[in-house]
C-alpha cells in the first residue's frame, strides 16, 4: 500500500474545525487522497476528540471508530475534527465549548446541529465528505440548514463503534457531502457489518446512484405541512415534490398519528441514554484530572461541572430524573410505547407508499442566539427525530431557498433502503441541475 | 417454629472460569500480572467502544442453570445498573434486572437433621465484574486509591437463593454444594483468589431483614452469619428492635458494620442496554449435555466402591478430591477402595487440614502404595498415620519424595509380625511397670486393659500387629491368674 501525504490548510473563517491536520496521511484505494472531515465525536487514534466539550479536552484516542478505519483502508485522508455542539446536543452549533460555527450562506446565522462543523466545511468548499453523526437529525438539519446533502443510515448499517455515545438506541453515523453522489460513495466505505458493533447489521451498501423514478409512490404526511412550517419553507418543498411527479412519481397524502408523542418519546429516550453515557466522564482515566485533595465524591462533582456545558447539564439531569425509581415507568418505558407506535405507523405507511418526502426542517437556519431557549430549538428537531425513533433510513438533499437560505427535501424510506432514499435524492438533484 | 427462627438467604458472585472477559477479547488470567495489563478500549470503558457478549459465558451460565434445574427464559435482556465508583470505569455496570438468564430452580443440600433438603433459588443472572480499588498511602502521608481494571469485565454469574435457609451451618453447606456443583460444570475454579464473594440476607422471623456484604470466603460465611444472628438475638433480647439496613463484613474481625446510610441510598436507574442485543438462548438448554454432578457421583461411590454415605459425601464433595480418590483405587478398586475411603475422608483429609496443605500437593500414586501397605498388613494403622505424616511433611519442605515402603524401611515400622518375643517381653514390661493397671483390669475396670493395649504399643512404636498382640496380652493375664 502506498503513502501519501496530502497539505490541508484551510481558511477556516467558520470556526468548523476543531482540529486540522496540515499534513494528513493517506493510502491507496477509491478515496485515495480525498480529504474527509470527522465529526469530533467520532474516535480517530492519535487525533484530539473532544465531543466539543471540555471535560474531554486533550482525550487522544488511543484507537479508530470502525468508520474511520474503513476511510482509511479506502485511501481517504483525515484532515481534521469538526465543531459539533457539545456531545451532539443541540441544533445549532452554538452548544460548542470552542465557540460557534457560522452558517457559510449566512454568517450571522447557524449552521444547524449538532453535525454543524461538517456541514459547514463542505458547503464551504474545505472539504468534499464529511462524517456526521444523527442522534434526532444532527445530520439531516445542518445539511438542509447549508445547502449539502446528508443520509442518515438505517440503524445498523454503519458501525458505532468509536463513536462516542449520545443515545446509542437512536444514532448512526452517516455521509454527508456537496452531492448524492459524494455522500453514496462515502456510504459504500462505511457501510457493512462490524463484529465490534452488536447491533450492527450485515447489510453493506454497494449502490450506484439512479435516477430512475418512474412509478415511485411517495407519501405526504400532512404533518409535515401543518402548522409551525414555515410558509416559505412549505412552498418551496411542495415544489420540489411537484419536480418529483413530473419525473414519474406519483403522491399520496399520509397520516403518522403518533407525531404527537414523538417529540416527547425522543427527548427522554436520548437523555435517559445521555444521563448514563455521560457519567463515565469523571476525570480519573482521561480528560482534565480531579482535584485529587478531596474525596472522589467531591472531585467527581467539581470535574463534571466544570466540564460539562449548560445544555448537557440540563439533559443529564432530565435524564436522570425521568430514570429514577418511581418514575421509569412514567416515562422511559412509556417513551419505549410511543416509539413503537411510530415505527408502526411507519410500517403502516409503507405497505401503501415506497418514501415518504417533507421538508427537512420547519424552518431555515436560525440566526445566532435566536434559540436561547431550549424549548422552541426541542421543537425544532419534531421531523427528523421520528426516523430515528423509527430506525429508518432519511436523506436530506438541497431543494431551493427561502430567504435566500437553503432549504432541505427530506426523503425518508423503509429500513434498510438506503438505496432508495439516495435515488430519489440523485433523481431531484439530477433534474434541478 | 420458634419464634427466634433464623432466615438466611444468599445473593453469591462467582466468576466464570472463561480464557477471556465477558464483554471483551483481553484474558482472565490477570492475578499474577501488573495492575492494568489486562485491559482494551472495552473494559475501560473509553469513550466509545461497544460491548461485544463473550458466548461461551453464557453457555457456561446455561450449564449452571441447567444443573441448578432453573428455568430459562425465553428472552433474557442485559440492564445498566447505573452507579459513580472509581473501580467502575463506565459509571455503569452491565447486569441483568428484569430479564434475566434463568430463574426458579433448587440445589439440595445435606440437611442439619440429616437427609436431603432442597434450597430454592430465585434467579440467576450474568454480569461483568468491575474493577478493583488499591489503597495507599497512610495518615501521616495521606491516603490515596489506586485503580486496577484488570477485573474489569470479568464475567459473573449472581445466583440468588430464596430465604430458605434456617443455620449458618446449612449456608455453609449451600455454598460447599454450589462450589461443587460449578465445578464438576467447569465453570468455575473455587481457588482462584476472589472468585466468590456472597451477600447474605439475614433475619430473626418477626424482625427486619440485614442484608450483609463484602463476604469473601467460604469460612467467612459461617462466621459472618453467626456474629449477625447473635446482634440480631441479642437486640431483640434487650427488648430493642432490628434495624432493617446493609452491613459490612468485617474479616479480621468476625464482625458486622453498619454501612453509611449514604452508600444505602442508591437508586440504580436500571433501564436495558441499547448496545447489546436481547439473548433469545432458551433452545440450547437442550444442546448443553451435563457431566456426573455431586449427587450422582455420591451414589456411585456408594454403589461402586462400597464407600460408607459420610465417606462419599466428603469425597464427592470437592472434584478435586473425587478425582483423587479415584485415581487412588484405579489399579485396584476391589482390594483399595474401602481402606482409601476412610484413609482418604478422615486420616488425609485431617492431616492436610492441619498443615494448611493443598491435595495438588500430594502423589495418588503414593497413597496406593500405602494403602498397598496397610491391606497386606506390612504396616499397622498406627505405622500408616506416621508414614503419611512423613510423606506430606517431606512434600511441604520441599524435599525429595520417599515412596512408601522406603519410609517404613527407614524408620522400622513394619509390623513385627512373627516377632512374638518382642510382643511378649514389651507386655511383661508394661505389666510390671503398671501394677495399679492389673489392680484396677483385677476389679473389673474394661479401660485397664485398653491401657496396658496403649502401654505395649508405645513400647513397640505401634509396630505391634493389633490382632497378634490382644490374643498374647489375653493369655499373659490368663496366666497371671487375673
Amino acid at each position: 500500500m502506498g503513502y501519501h501525504e496530502i497539505r490541508f490548510e484551510p481558511d477556516d473563517r467558520y470556526n468548523a474545525f476543531l482540529t486540522t491536520c496540515t499534513r494528513a496521511s493517506h493510502g491507496d484505494g477509491r478515496l485515495a487522497g480525498v480529504a474527509v472531515a470527522v465529526k469530533d465525536n467520532i474516535s480517530t487514534q492519535g487525533i484530539e476528540t473532544t465531543c466539543a466539550s471540555k471535560i474531554l479536552k486533550g482525550y487522544v484516542p488511543p484507537y479508530d471508530a470502525h468508520a474511520v478505519g474503513l476511510l482509511k483502508q479506502a485511501g481517504a485522508a483525515i484532515v481534521g475534527k469538526t465543531n459539533m455542539d457539545e456531545f451532539g446536543m443541540g441544533t445549532t452549533t452554538e452548544n460548542s465549548a470552542f465557540g460557534p460555527t457560522l452558517n457559510p450562506s449566512d454568517t450571522g446565522r447557524v449552521p444547524g446541529g449538532s453535525s454543524g462543523g461538517s456541514a459547514a466545511a463542505i458547503a464551504a468548499g474545505m472539504v468534499p465528505l464529511a462524517l456526521g453523526t444523527d442522534t434526532g437529525g444532527s445530520i439531516r438539519c445542518p445539511a438542509a440548514f447549508c445547502g449539502i446533502v446528508g443520509l442518515k443510515p438505517t440503524y445498523g448499517r454503519v458501525s458505532r463503534y468509536g463513536l462516542i455515545a449520545y443515545a446509542n438506541s437512536l444514532e448512526q453515523i452517516g455521509p454527508m457531502g456537496k452531492t448524492v453522489s459524494d455522500v453514496s460513495s462515502l456510504m459504500q466505505v462505511i457501510a457493512g457489518y462490524d463484529r465490534r458493533d452488536s447491533t450492527s447489521r450485515e447489510r453493506p451498501y454497494a449502490h450506484t446512484p439512479s435516477k430512475e423514478i418512474k412509478g415511485l409512490r411517495i407519501g405526504i404526511p400532512e404533518e409535515y405541512f401543518g402548522p409551525g412550517v414555515d410558509p416559505g419553507v412549505t412552498r418551496v418543498v411542495r415544489a420540489a415534490i411537484g419536480r418529483l411527479e413530473e419525473l414519474g412519481a406519483t403522491t399520496k397524502s399520509c397520516a403518522i398519528p403518533s407525531m404527537d408523542y414523538a417529540l416527547a418519546a425522543y427527548y427522554v429516550t436520548c437523555t435517559c441514554e445521555a444521563s448514563s453515557n455521560l457519567a463515565r466522564f469523571d476525570g480519573v482515566r482521561y480528560g482534565p484530572a480531579a482535584e485529587t485533595k478531596k474525596s472522589w465524591h467531591d472531585a467527581y462533582q467539581d470535574v463534571r461541572r466544570a466540564g460539562f456545558g449548560l445544555e448537557v447539564r440540563r439533559r443529564i439531569m432530565l435524564g436522570t430524573f425521568a430514570l429514577s425509581s418511581g418514575y421509569y415507568g412514567k416515562y422511559y418505558a412509556k417513551a419505549q410505547v410511543a416509539r413503537e407506535n411510530v415505527k408502526k405507523d411507519f410500517a403502516k405507511i409503507f405497505s401503501g407508499v415506497d418514501v415518504i418526502a417533507g421538508p427537512t426542517m420547519p424552518t431555515i437556519a436560525f440566526r445566532l442566539g435566536e434559540k436561547s431557549d431550549p424549548l422552541p430549538m426541542y421543537l425544532s428537531d419534531i421531523l427528523t427525530v421520528p426516523a430515528n425513533l423509527a430506525g429508518i433510513p432519511a436523506i436530506s438533499v438541497p431543494c431551493g431557498r427561502s430567504e435566500g437560505m437553503p432549504v432541505g427535501l427530506q426523503i425518508m424510506g423503509r429500513p434498510f433502503e438506503d438505496e432508495r432514499v439516495i435515488d430519489v435524492a440523485y433523481a431531484y438533484e439530477q433534474a434541478v441541475n | 417454629m420458634a419464634e427466634d427462627q433464623v432466615i438466611i438467604g444468599l445473593e453469591v458472585h462467582c466468576q466464570l472460569d472463561t480464557k477471556s472477559k465477558l464483554f471483551c477479547g483481553c484474558s482472565t488470567d490477570y492475578r499474577d500480572d501488573g495492575a492494568n495489563t489486562h485491559v482494551c478500549p472495552v473494559c475501560l470503558g473509553l469513550p466509545g467502544a461497544m460491548p461485544v457478549l463473550n458466548r461461551r459465558a453464557i453457555e457456561y451460565a446455561m450449564r449452571v442453570a441447567k444443573a441448578l434445574n432453573c428455568g430459562v427464559r425465553e428472552e433474557a435482556e442485559f440492564s445498566r445498573k447505573n452507579y459513580f465508583y472509581p473501580d467502575l470505569d463506565k459509571a455503569y455496570q452491565i447486569t441483568q434486572y428484569d430479564k434475566p438468564l434463568a430463574e426458579g430452580g433448587y440445589l439440595e443440600i445435606e440437611s442439619d437433621e440429616g437427609g436431603e433438603r432442597k434450597i430454592l433459588l430465585t434467579r440467576i443472572h450474568v454480569e461483568e465484574d468491575p474493577g478493583r480499588l488499591v489503597h495507599m498511602g497512610n495518615n501521616e502521608r495521606g491516603k490515596y486509591s489506586l485503580v486496577d481494571y484488570n477485573r474489569a469485565g470479568i464475567p459473573l454469574i449472581e445466583i440468588v437463593s430464596e430465604p430458605d435457609m434456617r443455620s449458618p451451618k446449612e449456608a455453609r453447606k449451600f455454598l460447599n454444594k454450589l462450589r461443587a456443583t460449578l465445578e464438576y460444570l467447569s465453570v468455575f475454579d473455587s481457588e482462584k483468589e476472589g472468585s466468590l464473594r456472597v451477600d447474605a440476607n439475614i433475619s430473626i422471623r418477626g424482625s427486619e431483614r440485614v442484608e450483609v456484604k463484602n463476604i469473601t470466603s467460604y469460612k467467612g460465611v459461617e462466621k459472618a452469619l453467626t456474629f449477625e444472628i447473635a446482634r440480631q438475638k441479642n437486640l431483640i433480647r434487650r427488648g430493642q428492635r432490628v434495624v432493617r439496613e446493609t452491613r459490612h463484613f468485617l474479616e479480621a474481625q468476625g464482625s458486622t458494620q453498619a454501612s453509611r446510610s449514604k452508600e444505602q441510598e442508591h437508586d440504580y436507574r436500571y433501564f436495558p442496554e441499547p448496545d447489546l442485543r436481547p439473548l433469545h438462548v432458551r433452545s440450547w438448554v437442550d444442546d448443553i449435555i451435563l457431566p456426573e454432578l455431586p449427587d450422582a457421583r455420591r451414589e456411585r461411590f456408594i454403589a461402586q466402591y462400597g464407600c460408607s454415605l459420610n465417606h462419599a459425601r466428603t469425597l464427592t464433595g470437592e472434584l478435586k478430591l473425587a478425582n483423587f480418590f479415584e485415581e487412588v483405587v484405579a489399579c485396584d478398586p476391589r482390594g483399595l477402595s474401602m481402606l482409601a475411603s476412610t484413609w482418604i475422608a478422615d486420616t488425609l483429609l485431617g492431616e492436610l487440614n492441619y498443615r494448611g496443605m493443598s491435595l495438588d500437593l500430594v502423589d495418588p500414586e503414593s497413597v496406593t502404595k500405602l494403602a498397598g501397605l496397610l491391606r497386606n498388613k506390612t504396616i499397622t494403622d498406627k505405622s500408616g498415620v506416621e508414614v503419611l505424616r512423613v510423606m506430606l511433611d517431606l512434600r511441604m519442605q520441599g524435599e525429595p519424595a520417599q515412596a512408601p515402603s522406603a519410609i517404613v524401611a527407614r524408620l522400622n515400622l513394619g509390623m513385627t509380625k512373627g516377632e512374638t518375643g518382642a510382643i511378649a517381653s514389651a507386655i511383661t514390661e508394661a505389666i510390671n511397670e503398671n501394677p495399679k493397671a492389673l489392680e484396677d483390669y483385677r476389679s473389673g475396670k474394661a479401660g485397664a486393659l485398653n491401657f496396658l493395649v496403649g502401654q505395649v504399643m508405645k513400647k513397640t512404636r505401634g509396630r505391634a500387629d493389633p490382632v497378634e498382640l490382644n490374643r498374647m496380652l489375653a493369655e499373659v493375664l490368663q496366666e497371671r491368674g487375673v
